[in-house]
């Protein structure tokens, strides 16, 4: 969904650290992609590719680390991994489960010049 | 242009604006009578006259090898790069101000509520028939997001009740910031309801936080039963999912029991409203909702740090005339 938006929000963010760090240039762009952040990498990708033309991280790689989704099961009652909302527990196939993590979009860090 | 749903977002403006107006992350806010491209709006026009790629001789873990940029070149003694921690959310500039916009619906004892459902479940004269229903119990204000045209806001006003449309031009989506304008231009009393209608999209809203009290999904019963599964962000983002259209159940092979385990499945704790605006089955639970939720959410902020009434809201722009109702 919206990952124009969202590139927008990643292109704002290193614009803002590369001008508070001095930066002439950034080279590289890590971000963090929760599996279950509703966010389609690729189309993530493509939008960066654009809108950060014009900007500090006009010429920066976009790495993206996606992050594992988690829930807690009330049934089993621990942690469990999912791939996605709406996914039954993958031990007891049931659907009481409380997301817990991989639901995060952050930008992590940026490779400086 | 959002590559999941083919729309952008570079168009949108708030009913009363003579131009468009354009909103960015670090909450600076441009008009201009002429639509151009954001890619050139924070242009740096320090072009370096020698580029280089670099790489990273090392194994540890943690950093990032940049050395096979699209030139392939290294120029080795040249790399002066670092690395800066940032942790930002990429969202944080909307959630922000979307908290922003929740506190001050607090202080006026105002309760907000984000209605989103696909194009055509029934919202808007859903909220018709809400708002006359409250005639005399709660004033009702309404925020009406589309991509084009204000027919909804229209439809709204000709219940009296004051109406404010956004068109979000290409956008698929309202965000923090459009309701911040919006808010400053609607003649929202204090102690009232807030109607929010997102744009027709069961995807993107999910993820953008206005500052409301709740989500409401509304799924029309001439949908599937599986609109939870295909589309689980939402029904997991929303308090409460209004079944609409219930009338037509007669005429329909609809899987009412399937639909609303589905429902479940993606949000265990979801509340549920068999609705029909037409017949009026179910308004009574829904209405009583409304006011159980306003009750609560003014008990629980207290009207202890609200400010006299009249006080000036700190608004980004000035409202005119054609920007609200009666």
């Amino acid at each position: 969904m919206h990952e124009m938006a969202l590139a927008e929000g990643v292109r704002e963010i290193v614009d803002q650290a590369a001008r508070s760090n001095g930066a002439r240039r950034v080279a590289a762009v890590r971000v963090e992609i929760g599996r279950l952040a509703q966010v389609e990498v690729e189309a993530l990708r493509f939008a960066f590719e654009v809108v950060k033309r014009g900007s500090a991280a006009d010429s920066a790689r976009l790495e993206i680390v996606e992050s594992e989704g988690s829930a807690w099961c009330m049934r089993c009652s621990e942690s469990v991994v999912i791939s996605g909302r709406g996914e039954p527990c993958p031990k007891c196939a049931h659907y009481q489960l409380q997301v817990t993590g991989g639901d995060r979009m952050r930008v992590l860090e940026i490779e400086i010049d | 242009m959002c590559l999941a749903c083919g729309c952008g977002h570079d168009e949108a403006h708030v009913e009363g604006d003579g131009a468009g107006w354009h909103t960015h992350a670090d909450g600076t806010r441009h008009r201009h009578d002429h639509a151009h491209d954001h890619a050139h709006m924070h242009a740096h026009e320090h072009q370096h006259a020698h580029e280089h790629e670099h790489e990273h001789e090392h194994g540890a873990a943690g950093h990032l090898h940049f050395g096979d940029g699209p030139a392939g070149a290294v120029a080795t003694g040249m790399s002066q790069s670092r690395m800066v921690r940032v942790e930002r959310d990429i969202l944080a500039a909307n959630d922000a101000i979307a908290e922003r916009n929740r506190e001050r619906l607090r202080a006026r004892g105002i309760f907000a509520l984000n209605l989103v459902s696909s194009p055509g479940s029934g919202k808007t004269t859903l909220l018709v028939r809400t708002i006359e229903r409250l005639a005399g119990v709660a004033p009702v204000a309404v925020i009406e997001g589309d991509q084009q045209t204000s027919f909804d806001a229209e439809r709204i006003r000709a219940t009296g009740a004051p109406a404010i449309q956004i068109n979000t031009g290409k956008g698929c989506h309202l965000d923090a910031r459009m309701i911040e304008i919006a808010l400053g231009r609607l003649a929202a009393a204090d102690d009232s309801v807030l109607m929010i209608e997102n744009v027709g999209n069961l995807v993107c809203p999910a993820g953008f936080d206005l500052g409301e009290a709740h989500k409401v999904v509304v799924l029309s019963v001439t949908e599937g039963e599986d609109k939870p599964l295909k589309y689980p962000d939402m029904f997991h983002a929303a308090s409460l999912m209004l079944l609409n259209k219930v009338d037509l159940l007669p005429h329909l092979s609809f899987d009412v029991e399937r639909c609303l385990a589905n429902a479940r499945q993606v949000h265990p704790g979801i509340e549920i409203i068999e609705i029909s605006a037409t017949s009026g089955q179910g308004m009574a639970d829904w209405l009583a909702w409304i006011e159980r939720g306003a009750r609560a959410s003014r008990q629980r902020f207290g009207a202890a740090t609200r400010p006299a009434a009249g006080v000036a809201e700190s608004t980004p722009a000035p409202v005119t005339a054609a920007s609200q109702g009666s």
